[in-house]
């Protein structure tokens, strides 16, 4: 790891001005995938301003209608919520099924959705419930923040607080994970929200990322069953290919843990 | 450089780090406390898992200076008067290990795993769960989930024999 500067921000206003003032500077979460990757010097920040103590960024929120979650709030935490296993419990599944138990300890929402990894768990549950993300500037729709791979509409001086979940009359999340990483080889997170629409987000298999499934959900609101979507394939054409499956590959897993998003739903 | 201090195994401790050190490296270099091992270095194996403020972590994902302030409870500290800790002692008694490089790691990690579970609420399949971040390159796990599971049953006794 190459030399770098270490901060800790008491405030979110504070974790801005550090980040303004310096030359490169990364904000510091979890560290679960930042850390690993300034080891292999695939990253070399001058700064790290450690965000993960700031007061305004923790807790799970129950607001009726929705909940909310701070941006440094931890998987296990989430995993763990009384108040999200019986709102949400896809989305509760869905965080106690990152890493392993000591990455989720570490490891935080914000993290991960600024990150946006293709291959990340929590992108596909912003995007199909609907998930609104305050930033330090602005809210942005789950559907605008996540542009592509490792990309969001983050400004470059701009820190995630907090994502607030629509509470979904029942969701879930299937994922497939690569044997050894254990990273989706692909994740499907089926929702049916309190209007009666459905939405369904597939991470890990897009090759700019997580992405919707229109077809999927036109077909699950007029019929909310496994059955519903087996015949409905993503086609393989924009999907990734790597050593650890091709994109056919990756299509056909679509389709199964879309239908396991749905099953689990109930 | 940070001046960075910690409460390591019970004993306030403080030294002057390069930013970028790693916990593991910390505890290992700084405090001579060589028993947390660095198997992959990549956060896959899980044998440098300690504790901080109560909770797992792979030591060598974690900078020194973010444990700035903490309470770390490594493999050194979990025995009490010279007595193994009961997860240690069950390590023992069935042997849980081959080549052993895994151990701490192993043990750090059942501790956690019974603190949050709960003593006397983990199955086989639960264990083998959990264990998803730790590795034996011995493959060696048998063994190493039925320590887990006696050392967990029997402090669940222990814990009804105290009220």
């Amino acid at each position: 790891m190459y030399e770098t500067t270490y901060h800790r921000a008491g405030s979110v206003a504070d974790a801005a001005a550090l980040l303004a003032k310096a030359e490169d500077a990364k904000l510091l979460s979890g560290g679960q995938t930042l850390l690993p990757t300034m080891k292999q010097r695939l990253a070399a920040p001058s700064d790290l301003i450690d965000v993960s103590r700031i007061a305004e960024m923790q807790g799970i929120t129950d607001n009726g209608a929705s909940i909310s979650i701070g941006a440094a709030t931890k998987h296990a935490d989430v995993a763990g919520s009384t108040v999200v296993k019986q709102k949400l419990p896809g989305l509760a599944k869905l965080a106690g099924g990152i890493g392993d138990p000591a990455v989720r300890h570490m490891g935080t929402l914000g993290g991960s959705i600024s990150n946006n990894d293709p291959a990340a768990d929590y992108p596909a549950a912003l995007l199909a419930l609907g998930a609104t993300i305050t930033t330090s500037k602005r809210s942005l729709a789950a559907d605008e923040f996540f542009t592509g791979l490792f990309e969001t509409a983050l400004d470059e001086d701009e820190i995630v607080v907090s994502v607030s979940f629509p509470v979904a009359q029942k969701s879930a999340y299937a994922k497939y994970p690569n044997p050894a990483s254990r990273y989706a080889m692909a994740g499907v997170y089926v929702a049916k929200m309190g209007d009666g629409s459905v939405r369904v987000a597939v991470t890990g298999a897009g090759q700019g990322g997580v992405f919707r499934v229109p077809e999927m959900e036109t077909a699950l609101a007029g019929n909310f069953s496994a059955s519903a979507v087996a015949g409905i394939s993503v086609g393989a054409d924009n999907l990734l290919s790597d050593i650890h499956g091709s994109n056919a590959y990756r299509a056909n897993l679509v389709t199964v843990m879309a239908k396991r998003a749905v099953e689990a739903a109930g | 450089m940070s001046q960075i201090s910690m409460v390591v195994n019970g004993k306030r401790v403080s030294g002057t780090v390069e930013d970028r050190t790693l916990l593991v490296s910390f505890i290992r270099e700084n405090q001579g406390l060589t028993g947390t091992h660095v198997g992959c270095d990549t956060s896959q194996c899980g044998a440098c898992v300690v504790h901080v403020d109560g909770k797992a972590v792979k030591s060598c994902t974690m900078l020194a200076v973010q444990a700035n302030g903490s309470e770390v409870t490594t493999l050194e500290g979990v025995a009490s008067g010279g007595e193994l800790h009961p997860v240690q002692a069950a390590f023992r008694e069935h042997h849980g290990l081959q080549c052993g490089f895994c151990t701490p790691g192993m043990i750090m990690s059942a501790i956690d795993m019974i603190n949050r579970h709960g003593a006397g609420n983990l199955d086989e399949a639960t264990i083998r769960h959990e264990l998803e971040g730790n590795i034996c390159r011995c493959t060696g796990y048998q063994n190493i989930v039925k320590a887990i599971k006696a050392a967990s049953d029997q402090m669940a006794g222990m814990a009804q024999a105290a009220e």
